[in-house]
């Protein structure tokens, strides 16, 4: 393959890292298959993070490998912050958090190709940015392709630039998220209005053509960080004008944009692994943003476009006030009535069930209602919390029976023979507009049918609109009533006053 | 040897991992997504590679060292974080025999 006059031993010791690189992307795909199932998925998980620990390993035995005291510098940095992190977090905090994490993962992507813009423009001629090939100072080997930009081929500089893009959109993109979710920046869609897609697509195309220049041979510095910031620019106003609504599905878009800027930094560096690796990230990334669109019931580029439509927020409020009619409110100790003779009841968990941790209150509710004979379960919205099976986690978190959660297909079917829903903390996933308000914004989106159930109760902080700033029919509706305050405390009286019963 | 062969085999590498990738997860069910959203997270934290390889590089300036050392501290978050939290999650779902139903006892303190 090439003619590295420094011979045998090296190129042994390249085959030998290429090989821990194959078994290191061979646990990665049998650990993400061992995800595929509850009880496989743990084991799964940690398979995928021996395969990573080879990879490390490997690429630390590179015989170019220096600077060890900045490497091991830069690990304990990541170390003292991602472990505390990763451990002390909540549950409910997860989205968040996987924002973050993604967020670093594109930054480092960035800058690796800054780094490899600043090193190829020093060293014209070389190729030190073939690893394995590697002759720092050296003669031009390898792969003999013609085209070259200051000494690497020209593919190379495209898939470092365009890395060096996307990373720099998933870093910005994913704080912006980051900052959403934890309500540092207001959740509401903050944008230029009708110029917004214009403002994206002069972004996009700046950004594009500082690229297209690098690649053609402008060595210049500057315009790479021009590039970055450009790019920066483009993640914060793609993100920005998105509403609270719609941030896990960002998420997911730009965990796998970060999966593609790693393949794609993995061709620039020849480095398998990051290639496999980055590329099934990529890969499954795409497929759970769709899936998670298409349960909102929201299609991508709609999304990417801009916030939760202006307009159709504002039809949205319109319809609330032809609705404004009477809502019921009730007390603990009715709706522990209600539920003790009730004979099947359906528990609808929402975000703000997980916000006030009440998820192990509701857990001791259920099991006093299950010891009267009330056959109970629960009932999950594919986009419960705020990401596909968040609200599994923090159900599951609380000990509920894995058995007693019903997905949206299994549970809609069952509400017209159930006597008592009750809603905790869940808005938007139960609204009634989704399937009998065309001018809703939310119109057409899958949602739990709990007006088909002979009684509705719902928990509930005030009558403020949910994530997506829209009125919820439902509480108008007769048979509805509505338990004002905090989950976690109402749902504890129910308990009590079931109790007492 | 054979012209631009470093590249079309990495290509060929890009496109049957993405193949690989449609097919593999296809299958987990949406109870998962959110562990998986983190797991894949995680894998994509392999971008510290990038930072440990380029930190081997000769000729580094105090800017490209200073710029390689924050890359490989996010890589390390990305990566160490992104698996514990997963770890967590999952350990959530393993400690759930099927048929638990009625009574024990203990739950978890409110």
């Amino acid at each position: 393959m090439n003619a590295l006059p420094l011979a045998t031993s090296f190129l042994q010791s390249d085959n030998f890292i290429y090989v821990l690189y194959i078994i290191a992307f061979g646990l990665f795909i049998q650990g993400l298959r061992g995800l595929a199932g509850p009880t496989t998925a743990v084991r799964g998980n940690r398979i995928a993070a021996v395969g990573m620990a080879i990879a490390v390993v490997a690429t630390l035995l590179n015989k170019g490998e220096g600077n060890w005291g900045l490497i091991a510098l830069g690990v304990a940095l990541g170390v003292a912050v991602g472990v505390p992190a990763a451990r002390q977090v909540k549950m409910t905090a997860m989205p968040q958090m996987v924002a973050l994490f993604n967020g670093v993962g594109g930054g480092a992507v960035a800058l690796i190709s800054w780094v490899e813009f600043r090193h190829q423009g020093s060293t014209y001629g070389s190729k030190t940015l073939e690893i394995g090939h590697q002759v720092p100072g050296g003669p031009v080997v390898g792969t003999g392709v013609a085209v070259h930009v200051g000494g690497v081929p020209t593919y190379v500089a495209i898939f470092s630039v365009f890395a060096a893009i996307v990373g720099s959109v998933s870093f910005w993109g994913s704080n912006i998220a980051f900052g959403k979710l934890q309500e540092i920046i207001p959740g509401r869609p903050i944008s230029f209005g009708s110029a917004q897609q214009i403002v994206n697509l002069v972004l996009l195309v700046l950004a594009l053509a500082a690229g297209v220049d690098l690649v053609a041979g402008a060595h210049s510095e500057l315009l790479f960080i021009g590039m970055l910031v450009v790019a920066a620019l483009l993640g914060n106003a793609v993100v920005l004008p998105i509403g609270g609504a719609d941030m896990p599905v960002v998420i997911s878009l730009l965990n796998a944009f970060t999966g593609l800027s790693a393949a794609a930094t993995g061709v620039a560096l020849n480095n398998p692994a990051l290639i496999v690796a980055g590329m099934i990230v990529g890969a499954s990334g795409t497929i759970l943003t769709n899936l998670m669109a298409v349960a909102m019931n929201r299609s991508i580029p709609a999304i990417v476009a801009g916030g939760f439509g202006g307009g159709g927020a504002v039809a949205g409020a319109e319809g609330a006030g032809e609705h404004a009619g009477t809502v019921k409110s009730t007390s603990a100790s009715d709706a522990a009535i209600q539920l003790a003779y009730a004979s099947r009841v359906v528990v609808v968990p929402g975000y703000g069930m997980a916000v006030a941790q009440a998820q192990h209150a509701v857990r001791e509710l259920t099991k006093e209602l299950e010891k009267r004979g009330v056959e109970v379960s629960y009932a999950i919205h594919p986009v419960a919390g705020r990401m596909p099976g968040h609200m599994n986690v923090l159900l599951a978190e609380a000990d509920v029976p894995y058995d007693q959660l019903k997905e949206m297909d299994d549970a809609n079917p069952e509400f017209q023979r159930t006597d008592v829903s009750l809603v905790i903390g869940a808005n938007d996933v139960t609204n009634p507009a989704a399937k009998n308000t065309p001018s809703s914004p939310i119109y057409g989106m899958p949602i739990l049918e709990v007006n088909d159930s002979a009684s509705v109760i719902v928990i509930k902080r005030s009558m403020n609109p949910g994530f997506a700033g829209i009125e919820n029919e439902l509480y108008y509706d007769p048979k509805t009533s509505m338990l004002f305050g905090d989950a976690k405390s109402a749902v504890s009286e129910i308990t009590a006053e079931l109790a007492e019963l | 040897m054979i012209l631009a062969s470093t590249l079309t085999t990495n290509l060929a590498i890009l496109v049957l991992a993405g193949f690989l990738g449609f097919v593999v997860i296809s299958k987990v069910p949406n109870t998962l997504h959110t562990p998986l959203m983190s797991g894949t997270n995680a894998i994509h934290g392999i971008v510290v590679l990038g930072g440990l390889l380029l930190l081997g590089l000769a000729g580094l300036d105090g800017l490209s060292k200073a710029l390689l050392v924050i890359a490989v501290a996010f890589g390390t978050i990305n990566v160490i974080g992104g698996f514990l939290v997963t770890d967590r999650m999952l350990e959530m779902f393993k400690s759930k025999p099927k048929p638990k139903g009625e009574d024990d006892g203990q739950g978890g303190g409110s």
